[in-house]
């Protein structure tokens, strides 16, 4: 679905992907795991269209999508949650549920997907008049993750998602993610959590430094001693 | 008693073309972070706009009007794509001195090919007095105001209940998570100074009804306390700017009525000091707080 092929990306001097080659399949989930500022994100932004890579190409469903925007990424159904939530603060909740299906012109559809969602986070059906910035760090994540599936993306990327949330959360968030999957659309997750990201995981990748230094399915990953090591606390 | 009656009514005619002015101060500021000094430019050329199709092509107010509104709207996309655009990730201050370079730019084309001259505006618009309760109100006055609210109004709902208006808020708070929703982030942003220059527009045309006279510099002092009562109420903040300008405007005229004219212009500059002194963030400014 998703082919990630020796993929370069500079920022001014500093060399942040150094040829990154990956592959998500259709209906997996697929984790991404390495420590801070090993390019995880970087990589994800490319993909999405918000940096332009110096080398290398990404394809999605076949078709080539460097040269296009972000606009049109998210079109062909690729929908970003980024780091950090940034919902939108001064919009209700609603207003920003309804910014995630900003291309769609299918009402209807629209419709049963903000069923869905009210079904799946029950909480932003009660705060759906509040300002997105009044809910709490782990309502924001649901908010967020509402507000990418209202696009009805084929792959949806989760970028940290885990990050700064009480546990009872965490637990939820790896839940609902699972949850997604299993109706049908495919997850690229990176996660500081690796236990759990490769505990829901079909296949990971282990990121250093810009570099894909190892790969497997979750299970293999997380029986590694490498990764045992470095990321799961011996 | 009925002095200052009469005081308000007039500052509420000014202080309406503030607040139309103010208005795209606010929304550009709001959208890139840049104070568009180029933009009382945008009214001057407005009320030349008026000027040329009432005094050439006949047309009556309500045209003249439109005319304005629809031309400074396309100026204002056009600034934004050349002299803007390129600049979107260069310092702040590349932007700012851009904008000021813009605006001579302006007064100067139109000094060139218009004349440095005051004109004159037609009387397209009748004017009449009537008196209430001692207090004078022409036709004109009443106009100003209405359009003036007529206009806030569409902005709000525009701003409010559409869903440009919600992109246009959503770039204005996080345009890297706008792009994510698949928002054209530099279409919104054309819109924004569309909507914006569209209002000075409309503002330069109430203004040459209003004062009957134009000339190529009348955007810069306007533009400037517009930029004021953009600051007083809380730059970016649409209600703020409204609101500033109507105070602005209330405030010169009661200066002008009851101490000197003189003073009108420093009592403006005061306020701007006081303002960024006890509440940087303006009247209905939040000092923002980070959350994580």
């Amino acid at each position: 679905m998703l082919e990630i092929n020796n993929l370069h990306v500079h920022y001014g001097a500093i060399h942040a992907l150094k040829g990154v080659s990956l592959e998500v399949h259709d209906g997996e989930i697929v984790a991404l795991i390495g420590s801070n500022g090993a390019g995880k994100s970087t990589l994800l932004k490319a993909v999405s269209g918000l940096l332009k890579p110096t080398e290398g190409t990404i394809s999605f469903e076949g078709n080539p999508t460097m040269k296009m925007s972000a606009q049109a990424i998210v079109k062909a159904g690729i929908t970003q949650v980024p780091e950090g939530r940034h919902v939108f603060s001064g919009l209700s909740v609603y207003e920003n549920l309804m910014m995630g299906a900003y291309l769609r012109k299918d009402k209807d559809g629209i419709k049963e997907d903000l069923q869905n969602i009210y079904n799946r986070f029950p909480i932003l059906k009660e705060r759906l008049n509040q300002d997105a910035s009044t809910l709490s760090g782990g309502e924001q994540q649901m908010l967020a993750m509402g507000r990418a599936l209202m696009a009805r993306p084929k792959l949806l990327m989760l970028d940290e998602p885990s990050m700064g949330l009480a546990p009872i959360f965490v637990n939820q968030v790896f839940e609902i993610i699972k949850d997604i999957n299993s109706t049908g659309t495919t997850i690229l997750l990176i996660e500081q959590n690796a236990r759990k990201a490769l505990d829901i995981a079909d296949r990971g990748y282990v990121m250093e430094t810009g570099n894909i230094v190892l790969s497997g399915t979750g299970k293999q990953l997380s029986e590694s001693d490498a990764v045992r090591k470095a990321y799961l606390g011996g | 008693m009925t002095q200052f009656l009469q005081q308000l009514i007039n500052g509420l005619s000014l202080g309406s073309i503030y607040a139309l002015i103010a208005l795209g101060y606010t929304m550009v500021y709001g959208i890139i972070k840049l104070i568009n000094f180029a933009h009382g430019d945008i009214y001057m050329l407005g009320a030349y706009v008026g000027f040329l199709t009432t005094t050439y092509l006949g047309f009556s107010f309500l045209p003249a009007l439109f005319a304005a509104m629809v031309i400074c709207a396309v100026l204002g996309v056009v600034i934004e794509r050349v002299a803007y655009r390129p600049l979107r990730n260069a310092t702040r201050i590349a932007a700012l001195i851009t904008a000021i370079g813009v605006s001579y730019f302006l007064e100067a084309t139109t000094q060139k090919v218009l004349g440095t001259g005051v004109k004159t505006f037609p009387d397209v618009l009748a004017n009449t007095t009537f008196t209430i309760g001692g207090v004078q109100i022409s036709n004109q006055q009443v106009l100003i105001f209405i359009i003036t609210i007529v206009l806030m109004v569409v902005l709000q709902f525009i701003v409010r209940k559409t869903k440009i208006g919600r992109a246009m808020r959503a770039v204005s708070v996080d345009s890297d998570a706008a792009k994510l929703m698949g928002i054209n982030v530099d279409a919104t942003i054309s819109v924004t100074f569309a909507i914006g220059s569209a209002l000075a527009g409309a503002a330069g045309v109430l203004v040459g009804l209003y004062y009957n006279t134009i000339n190529p510099l009348m955007g810069m002092v306007p533009g400037v306390k517009a930029f004021i009562a953009a600051v007083f109420g809380g730059i970016g903040i649409i209600p703020g700017a409204m609101f500033g300008g109507l105070f602005i405007g209330i405030v010169e005229t009661l200066v002008s009525g009851y101490a000197s004219s003189l003073y009108k212009d420093a009592v403006v500059y005061v306020i701007l000091i006081i303002i960024l002194i006890v509440k940087p963030a303006g009247l209905l400014g939040k000092n923002v707080k980070e959350k994580v």
